[in-house]
């Protein structure tokens, strides 16, 4: 079926050899070890199942996961649009060096940014002793998970926006001026329909990178059942218990909310295509 | 000033406040951590840091964290390449899912990336002992460390280069072969050059990922020391050791890794500019 | 042409596979003879001057030279990576039931705990507290952990060996006290409600203690609280000794399947036995560790001040029960949380 419609479109070979090898490393290495969750998760039944992931501990976990992760990706929204912007239209001493900067939280290990963040923060550290005189607790609340995953979403952000704003010409922002459009006007008739889908490409990858992040938040985190525990640590302390079934069904639960984020992602790039043409 | 097509119309003041913002936005969540780990790394000094970094466990993690990029990023690569000619030359049903399905690794999170490995070939599971009795290690081994950074650095190459490849279309290619060129040669003569400079971005983030990634190793690790400890870990051991300087260095050569993988890609983008110009 | 591409990719992908393998097999064909063991975190120092003794020991007696590798974590975590293939030649966890669970996947005997003296516990330990110079709170007793406006730093139960011999010997303690369940449970109860961080070990609990500044107490092995003091500053903290606490028995053992696979019954044997020897025992007391051996123990009498010591058996059965009891999902720990 497959290759029918595609005879009709191109002449170029390959397809056989490229798409075979394409769905072989990608069985080998991401579908059959996934597959694991779920055959792991099989022989337990259907309500030890749900009782595994609906327990209220678990539930807490994954509505601090979630929410966390959704607030971070909004406060990444706004910085990644600014860093974005700053870096694609002015010209300014040290531009490449900020430029470069942004794959920072790609590189470096995430439980080096945790030690980071939880050092920075803590009422003896250089910026949480201000918050620890106005009494603002960051450390080991909600708000030191959003920080840590604010770090690590960011990139993604800017690294899907910046080329979608370096194509854009600012002639037709200028021509929206000479027709008389306010500044404010232009940006939200004009620039911010432009950079929407790409926007929310960036957000959503770095909510769904973030629902899952363990190495940089568990510092920071302070894992008190039911207020600052995260979902990964869930898995984890099921793990500790030799309960792998528990694990790998809450494991599961997470496995298939990322890829509903996913194709969710994958049908607004669909339409960022359609807008773009 | 370098690049004159780039007018930007904004007011003076508006620039000086997002550019303040932007700085702001750095200072807290990049400067911030970066200073500490130098500070931390270089406070008893240049010969207590060079002793850490000398540490013959250390030097052990740098090798097995090199060999593992060494290993990964070709891999990925000749992947990232193939993924992107089926998905962007071709039209085929199933290609969305097809896409969804190779950023999925970009959404496990790095605890359910090193378990399912363990669920995997773990000694618990049949493939695991059968291997076992075959005399092969893969968990808590080298193999099993090089495959849970294949599958977390897994997207990175060919969600670099798809973007590239449907932006130039295959209108080059298919001409190639009307003229009578076969698909190897169309291939390394026309579609290799075109995509280098995506190609070589991706192996570059697939590399700095690849040498940073903690969470998804140390669950198939198994922490022996001068054996199958990366960099990221043997940070993370000298830090529950209290050996904060040492713990501090170790981590600043990865930032200087990263350091220097982000200037590799300034002088890549540059090329790349220069290119196309010179296209044009 | 095809197919000949097809097999240069698996070629070149084999390639790369094996030279992967090969680095791993390279690493352990040079070393002599080795051995792994897999313990949990705060022993990373005893075992670094155990070793060395070992070796040398070894070296006398035999003339083999002998590489001991170290692998430390949460005990848990430590356990599950040698059910799930880590192949360790000899375990030295925080409790007997993460040793429980190794037997219990086949890889060493059920009745592993009666082959070496002592419960095969060549040491022991007990859990204290450090609070800050001058003791502001006057913390001298469990009871001043439950009162308001104290702050505990103790690690998660669920994910530390160490956390669960805190909770233990808090619960142990109010049970003894009062001889009542409820009671120890309520005690129990506004403890953790005093808790702020649940770090996921016990060397996280001590840099949230020390380095973030956390907590007016926390509570911690005895040895880790003497490696606090001498780490970070005698002058910042001090130890309180409880007057009752429990006695902590980390256990060690031999993985039978493994030392069979490796040829290393032998070794991982006279290791272990090694433990247990007065040069090893010395090095024990001067790691903080309650050695076994009486003439190590009045040696360094002044490092063990007397404590009334209750075992696990006495007030929980066994580790098996409080296990279960206690700290498996739906336990007593989760219904502390329980709104």
């Amino acid at each position: 079926m497959a290759s029918l419609t595609r005879k009709k479109r191109t002449i170029l070979p390959g397809f056989g050899l490229s798409m075979g090898y394409t769905v072989f490393y990608l069985s080998a290495i991401v579908i059959v070890p996934l597959s694991m969750v779920f055959l792991n998760t099989l022989h337990m039944g259907v309500q030890p199942f749900i009782n595994a992931v609906t327990s209220p501990r678990v539930l807490a976990s994954y509505k601090l996961s979630f929410s966390a992760a959704f607030f971070a990706a909004i406060f990444d929204a706004f910085a990644g649009f600014l860093v974005s912007w700053v870096l694609v239209r002015y010209r300014f001493p040290g531009r490449k060096l900020l430029d470069s900067l942004v794959d920072l939280p790609f590189a470096l290990p995430t439980a080096v940014a945790g030690i980071c963040f939880a050092t920075l923060y803590s009422p003896v550290g250089w910026l949480g002793q201000f918050a620890d005189k106005w009494h603002i607790g960051i450390i080991n609340t909600p708000t030191g998970i959003v920080i840590a995953l604010i770090f690590i979403g960011f990139p993604f952000v800017v690294r899907t926006l910046q080329p979608v704003l370096e194509e854009l010409e600012p002639e037709i922002e200028e021509s929206a001026y000479c027709l008389g459009a306010t500044r404010l006007q232009t940006f939200r008739k004009i620039l911010l329909p432009h950079l929407f889908p790409a926007l929310l490409t960036g957000a959503t990858l770095a909510f769904a990178r973030s629902i899952g992040e363990y190495g940089s938040v568990i510092f920071i985190a302070g894992n008190l059942p039911m207020k600052t525990e995260i979902a990964p640590l869930m898995i984890m302390s099921k793990l500790d218990q030799f309960d792998y079934a528990g694990a790998s069904a809450v494991a599961l639960v997470l496995l298939l909310l990322s890829f509903a984020m996913l194709l969710v992602l994958n049908g607004v790039q669909d339409w960022q295509q359609k807008a773009n043409h | 000033m370098i690049d004159n097509r780039r007018k930007n119309s904004d007011p003076a003041a508006v620039q000086v406040l997002l550019t303040i913002l932007v700085l702001l936005f750095y200072f807290s969540f990049i400067f911030l951590p970066l200073a500490l780990v130098f500070s931390q790394a270089f406070q008893k000094g240049w010969e207590i840091y060079l002793e850490a970094v000398r540490d013959p466990f250390t030097i052990e993690a740098v090798k097995l964290t090199l060999l593992t990029a060494a290993i990964v990023v070709p891999l990925n690569a000749v992947f990232g390449v193939t993924a992107a000619w089926a998905i962007t030359k071709f039209n085929f049903r199933g290609k969305s899912t097809l896409k969804t399905l190779l950023d999925l690794p970009f959404a496990v999170s790095p605890v359910i990336a090193g378990l399912i490995f363990v669920l995997l070939a773990g000694s618990r599971t049949p493939l695991g002992s059968w291997l076992g009795e075959q005399g092969i290690k893969i968990i808590f081994s080298t193999p099993g460390i090089v495959i849970a950074t294949l599958f977390v650095t897994f997207p990175f190459v060919a969600r670099e280069l798809i973007p590239l490849m449907e932006s130039q279309g295959c209108e080059e290619e298919e001409a190639a072969i009307t003229l009578g060129a076969r698909g190897w040669h169309v291939f390394w003569k026309i579609t290799l050059p075109n995509i280098r400079w995506g190609l070589l971005y991706g192996m570059i983030l697939c590399t700095a990922r690849s040498i940073g990634e903690f969470g998804a190793v140390s669950v198939v690790s198994g922490h022996i020391r001068g054996q199958t400890n990366t960099i990221p870990l043997q940070v993370e051991i000298l830090y529950s050791e209290y050996n904060f300087t040492a713990s501090f260095a170790v981590a600043s050569l990865l930032v200087f890794l990263s350091l220097i993988i982000v200037l590799i890609k300034g002088l890549i983008e540059k090329k790349f500019r220069k290119n196309s110009i010179q296209l044009q | 042409m095809k197919f000949h591409t097809i097999k240069k990719i698996t070629f070149i992908t084999s390639l790369l596979i094996s030279t992967g393998l090969q680095s791993a097999d390279a690493l352990a064909a040079t070393a002599p003879a080795t051995l792994l063991n897999v313990s949990y975190d705060p022993t990373r120092e005893l075992y670094q001057s155990e070793n060395a003794a070992f070796t040398q020991y070894w070296h006398k007696q035999t003339g083999q030279s002998v590489v001991i590798n170290q692998s430390h974590g949460g005990s848990g975590k430590q356990a599950r990576a040698v059910i799930d293939g880590l192949e360790a030649d000899v375990v030295t966890l925080a409790l007997a039931y993460d040793i429980d669970a190794i037997a219990d996947s086949g890889l060493l005997s059920q009745d592993w705990q009666k082959k070496l003296a002592f419960n095969s516990t060549p040491y022991t330990s007990t859990i204290v507290f450090v609070v800050r110079k001058g003791n502001p709170k006057q913390i001298r007793n469990w009871d001043d952990l439950a009162k308001q406006g104290v702050s505990v730093i103790t690690p998660n139960p669920k994910t530390s060996g160490g956390a669960r011999w805190n909770y233990l010997a808090a619960w142990g303690y109010k049970q003894k006290q009062t001889g009542s369940t409820e009671q120890a449970k309520n005690f129990i109860k506004s403890l953790y409600r005093n808790v702020p961080v649940l770090d996921t070990g016990a060397r996280g609990s001590t840099l949230t203690f020390t380095q973030r500044g956390l907590g007016d107490v926390l509570i911690a092995w005895e040895n880790e609280a003497h490696l606090i003091l001498k780490e970070f500053g005698a002058d910042k903290y001090e130890i309180v000794l409880p007057p009752v606490s429990i006695l902590a028995e980390p256990p060690v053992a031999v993985v039978d399947k493994n030392v069979a696979k490796h040829g290393t019954r032998k070794l991982a044997d006279a290791y272990l036995n090694f433990l247990y020897t007065p040069e090893a025992q010395e090095i024990i007391a001067k790691n903080y560790y309650r050695p076994r051996s009486a003439a190590a123990l009045k040696k360094y009498a002044a490092n063990f001040p007397n404590i009334k010591l209750f075992t696990i058996n006495e007030v929980f059965g066994n580790w098996r029960s409080a296990q279960k009891t206690h700290f498996n999902d739906g336990g007593v720990f989760d219904q502390i949380y329980v709104p």
